[in-house]
């Protein structure tokens, strides 16, 4: 079905409600970690390392004591008394995992520039700022290792007394991909590096932590309150009830703020100690150095064809630079493209091993797609050096490869089950928009003209809405949670409506998603339903937010809860209208008896009796119910990209000059939340394929530390993007909902790669790493020059 | 923003600037629109004890024209320069720096005191071989825009003196151009090639060429002027002076471009910049 065939929605769901959230936000009146301050507040700054690997010999605070309006300085030594060392959450089974010590303020060592090693509380913000730099810390430099293919062959080890610098070994595999290649008749061969990049929030991170009279409060700048939560009460000695995490209004995470923050843990610790609420607020310099980072990953890979181009053997083995230390779920991240390593192919032998390394630089977590915008790129670029070297169409190959719609719900070599797919009819949307033949006979007059413009591809799929616990949580993939989602519906004496959300959102717009699900099966104002989540205090526990989960899994628990409601609401209407429960529907608004219009009960009645008792008998008053929704499958999202570039040869300058993305996403609650996440994950693509990269140099300093060195596209680098989709339903879930968050990020890349190696085939150049900066392009173009003729 | 703490003052006179930076000795900073010194102060890259405030001194700020020159108040910001196209190469210059936001707080006087490498204006200057008026506690002074660079982000102007005056010498008859070659937008240059070309008859009757971000200081590509000076104005000329764009050059590399890039990007902006500024 495509977006034009679809019926115009009849309630919210479906269409372009405008986000609720915003009026809020663009006034000036959001409430970010910042903009909360309590009586008595003191602030903290961190001392940081400025070396990348070194021992700490001593540490002298006594001149930054001494400072007027500072009150403690505090070393790893004095935070001997907690539970134990920042969390990994993920244990494999049957893997092994090098896990070294990660201490919020480190002890004896330290091994990345910035890592912490001293904090200072004061009275207020620059007075604790100038303290830190009087903290005088001696350090002893320890031989740095940067570079991941140095880390594994050997010494110098980040952490000496492992004896090496291997994280773990992971490996997924189907089928027999060495028999494949055997039967292969070519196989390209790559090493696709997914440099390293940060998430970058607007809103860099902050914390407030106010302990007192035995229970903690911590306002923090997460994704993530209930796991935060969870390890403040486990690392401080506290019960979780004694521990309320507040996420306020968050700007951005990216994945950046899914983790649990030595910071975090130290302003609790602080507050505790000292009896005041402390506040620390990352400076953008910070956030460069210490939020963590993301991809790096160096892989090898090859892939098998027949001569009628049917990919049969797909190995990919990866080098994945996680920096220092092992944080939340650091060594997890890579595997996540394991899973959908064969993308949108039907691939019968496919396999992924995985090497994580440590290196002097920062941790490296999840970033949005976390490895699967890896996966897509590794896939993506090396099938269309597999048309080109078989002479086929880049579209025509992936017409002979794409799992057809009548597979779904497909088993795969990966081992998953992919729940949903229509390939072929994406991209027939996609070259609906794009007119190839067209194309490409301007793309021949402009070469004459010396414009080297191109076209690339990026028919992709992911794996999201985290997740079906058995297939995700201990002892399947390992990660040591349940990955359910809940959702709490309380409709008020005067049918007022909340939702309380398990999720916590920080930008994606739920709020409104929500609100429109909750409103259509309730028949109320969409205006008169509030929308809370974020604090761990306020509804049921949760799983957060992150992995383009809140809608399939969140948004599911929301629209089960809503039904539980409406399910009393008909029986409470029932007993008053002398009807039968399953004879009333809800109309305009009103809980109405089928057939008969007149006979109705608007919500605010039926909460009024519902809550003055007046309800059947054995039945429990009021109105509001819970669900632990859990899925028992991710879901599938998938598109199909294409980029147009204009590359400068003179120069090896890029211009994006069009940008089109036809994706699925099952049925589209808010075309404009989709389009708006699309923007954005496609602007990110962007940036990864040409502009930022996180650089260190060969001591371990980060020399990409401000916004004028990490290039973060801006608008005027971006071009206007054309949307549109389709929609095939998910089975998972009663909405036939999937996730879109990292949709475009985990798309883009690979379709702007492909377009500038497409520009530039007929100057002999067949791949360049990312990011495509000028200076790249201008020299895979001079060693390309006249050694190879176009095909 | 947490800058190590300083003092401020915004004085109402010129004398009373000059005074108190004399009074505040070495670590003491003038601030004009910012846009150079806060952010080193944000890093804490610089940390001066005290900030000369210079918003409130009179008549420094616009442009005139008085005999064949331009003269322009070193509080002049970009966004006036870029918005007053009599100026001619100076204006489209301007209008290259960074973004919106920059341009309405930078100023012309600050960025040339500043004398950052990869700043624009100062490479504009040089071609246009403008002067510039600095007023010390012993007087004042004239400079040509070549003495006035001497290193990276070092000027010769003295710790006592505010640069009060640009005078910019009128290039009419000229055509010109400004290539800025950047990754973004907003970026510094990675080279730029400020050309400006008077052809008379068909032939090249004067051709100045600039070059930003080559050297810790704004260059003149002298070989190439010397090559195009009677030549036809051609395409064909102007590639083959191009060619000479990075003679004598040994530009640092960066993040972004190696020497031997930026060497490259020299000499095709060079030949973009001649045949724009001739109209060719």
């Amino acid at each position: 079905m495509s977006v034009q065939d679809a019926p115009a929605p009849s309630g919210h769901v479906g269409r372009e409600v405008p986000r609720k959230e915003d009026p809020a936000l663009i006034t000036g009146k959001g409430r970010y970690v910042d903009d909360i301050a309590l009586p008595g507040m003191l602030w903290a700054s961190f001392v940081r390392s400025p070396e990348a690997h070194a021992k700490i010999v001593s540490i002298d605070a006594s001149a930054a004591a001494q400072r007027p309006g500072i009150r403690a300085v505090f070393t790893g030594e004095d935070m001997a008394d907690i539970g134990g060392p920042l969390p990994l959450a993920w244990a494999p089974p049957g893997v092994e995992i090098a896990n070294p010590p990660h201490w919020p303020l480190a002890r004896g060592e330290v091994n990345h520039v910035g890592d912490p090693v001293a904090v200072v509380i004061g009275d207020e913000r620059y007075a604790v700022v100038d303290a830190a730099e009087d903290v005088l810390v001696e350090y002893e430099s320890l031989p740095v290792v940067v570079d991941p293919e140095a880390a594994i062959a050997g010494a110098p080890f980040v952490h000496e007394e492992l004896g090496s610098n291997q994280v773990h070994k992971w490996t997924q595999a189907g089928g027999d991909v060495e028999a494949g290649f055997a039967e292969a008749d070519v196989i390209v061969e790559r090493r696709v590096v997914n440099h390293r990049v940060t998430g970058a929030p607007i809103e860099c991170r902050g914390v407030l932590a106010d302990y007192r009279a035995g229970s903690l409060t911590l306002y923090s700048a997460t994704q993530v309150p209930h796991f935060v939560r969870l390890f403040m009460a486990l690392l401080l000695g506290l019960s979780e009830d004694q521990v309320r995490v507040i996420a306020p209004d968050v700007g951005g995470g990216f994945g950046q703020k899914l983790q649990v923050y030595g910071e975090e843990l130290t302003a609790c610790w602080a507050s505790r100690k000292l009896g005041v609420p402390i506040k620390w607020i990352e400076t953008r310099t910070e956030n460069m150095a210490v939020g963590h980072q993301g991809r790096d990953q160096i892989a090898r890979v090859r892939m098998g064809a027949t001569k009628d181009g049917r990919i049969i053997a797909w190995h990919v083995e990866i080098l994945a630079d996680l920096g220092a230390y092992n944080m939340l779920l650091t060594p997890l991240i890579p595997s996540l493209g394991a899973f959908v390593m064969g993308g949108c192919y039907d691939i019968p032998n496919v396999r992924t091993d995985i090497i994580g390394v440590f290196t002097n630089k920062c941790p490296t977590d999840a970033i949005r797609g976390a490895g699967r915008p890896e996966a897509a790129h590794m896939v993506e670029v090396t099938l269309e050096q597999l048309a080109h070297e078989l002479g086929v169409d880049p579209v025509e190959i992936r017409r002979r490869n794409f799992i057809p719609k009548e597979r779904f719900p497909a088993d795969v070599a990966t081992g998953v089950t992919y729940d949903s797919g229509d390939y072929h009819a994406s991209l027939d949307k996609l070259l609906q928009h794009v007119d190839l033949p067209a194309f490409r006979a301007e793309q021949v007059r402009l070469r004459e003209q010396g414009i080297y413009r191109g076209i690339g591809f990026s028919t992709w799929t992911e794996i999201c809405g985290l997740a079906p616990t058995r297939l995700f949580g201990p002892t399947g993939l390992g990660v040591q949670a349940g990955f359910w989602e809940s959702a709490l519906v309380r409709v008020h004496n005067t049918g007022a409506v909340t939702v309380y959300s398990g999720t916590s959102p920080h930008g994606q717009g739920l709020d409104t998603a929500f609100a429109q699900i909750a409103a259509d099966k309730l028949g109320v104002d969409f205006d008169a339903i509030e929308v809370i989540h974020g604090d761990t205090s306020l509804g049921p526990e949760g799983r957060n937010t992150y992995g383009s989960r809140s809608l399939a899994s969140g948004g599911e628990a929301v629209a089960k809860a809503v039904d539980k409601v409406v399910d009393k609401a008909k029986a409470i209407v029932a007993a008053q209208l002398e009807a039968a429960a399953e004879d009333i529907e809800v109309v305009d608004g009103q809980f109405r008896v089928k057939g008969s219009p007149d006979k109705g009960m608007a919500l605010a009645d039926v909460a009024g009796a519902a809550y003055v008792g007046d309800v059947p008998d054995g039945m429990e008053p009021g109105l509001e119910e819970t669900t632990f929704y859990h899925p028992d499958n991710y879901v599938f999202p998938f598109g199909a990209h294409a980029c147009v570039v204009d590359v400068d040869p003179d120069t090896g300058r890029i211009k994006v000059v069009r940008y089109v993305a036809v994706d699925d996403c099952g049925n589209p609650v808010n075309p404009l939340l989709i389009d708006g996440q699309i923007h954005g994950g496609v602007v990110h693509a962007i940036g990864q394929a040409l502009y930022e990269r996180i650089q260190y140099d060969a001591e371990g300093q980060l020399v990409t530390g401000t916004f004028v060195d990490y290039a973060l596209p801006t608008a005027a680098e971006i071009p206007s993007f054309e949307t549109d989709r389709t929609v095939t339903p998910s089975p998972v879930n009663s909405m036939g909902v999937k996730g879109v968050g990292e949709a475009g990020t985990i798309a883009g890349s690979a379709a702007v790669t492909n377009a500038v190696i497409d520009a530039l085939r007929p100057l002999g150049v067949d791949y360049i790493n990312m990011p495509l900066t000028p200076m790249r392009v201008w020299e895979a173009i001079r060693k390309a020059d006249g050694t190879e003729v176009a095909r | 923003m947490i800058p190590a703490a300083f003092d401020y003052v915004a004085p109402d006179s010129l004398d009373g600037a000059i005074k108190a930076l004399v009074d505040g000795g070495e670590d003491a900073k003038l601030l004009a629109g910012g846009h150079s010194l806060i952010p080193l102060m944000k890093l804490r890259l610089a940390a001066p004890s005290l900030l000369v405030d210079i918003r409130k001194l009179p008549g420094l700020r616009g442009v005139q024209r008085q005999n064949g020159n331009w003269r322009i108040g070193a509080l002049t910001t970009h966004s006036e320069l870029e918005f007053s196209p009599e100026l001619g190469v100076v204006a489209e210059v301007a209008a290259t720096i960074a973004d919106r936001q920059v341009r309405n707080r930078g100023t012309i006087g600050g960025s040339l005191a500043h004398g950052d490498s990869a700043s624009d204006l100062p490479t504009a200057m040089l071609i246009c071989e403008a002067e510039v008026t600095l007023q010390g506690s012993s007087g004042q002074r004239t400079l040509p825009a070549a003495d006035l660079f001497q290193d990276y982000l070092t000027t010769a102007v003295g710790a006592d003196e505010v640069l009060t005056e640009i005078r910019v010498p009128a290039l009419d008859g000229y055509g010109h151009a400004y290539q800025k070659f950047t990754r973004r937008a907003e970026d510094w240059a990675m080279v730029g090639v400020c050309a400006a070309v008077k052809v008379a008859d068909g032939v090249v009757a004067d051709a100045r060429v600039g070059l930003t971000n080559m050297a810790s200081v704004p260059l003149r590509a002298t070989a190439v002027e010397d090559a195009l000076r009677g030549q036809p104005a051609t395409a064909e000329s102007f590639a083959a002076a191009a060619e000479q764009a990075a003679d004598g050059t040994n530009p640092p590399a960066d993040l972004n471009a190696s020497s031997e890039y930026k060497q490259h990007l020299a000499r095709v902006l060079t030949r973009r910049a001649l045949s724009e500024a001739a109209g060719e």
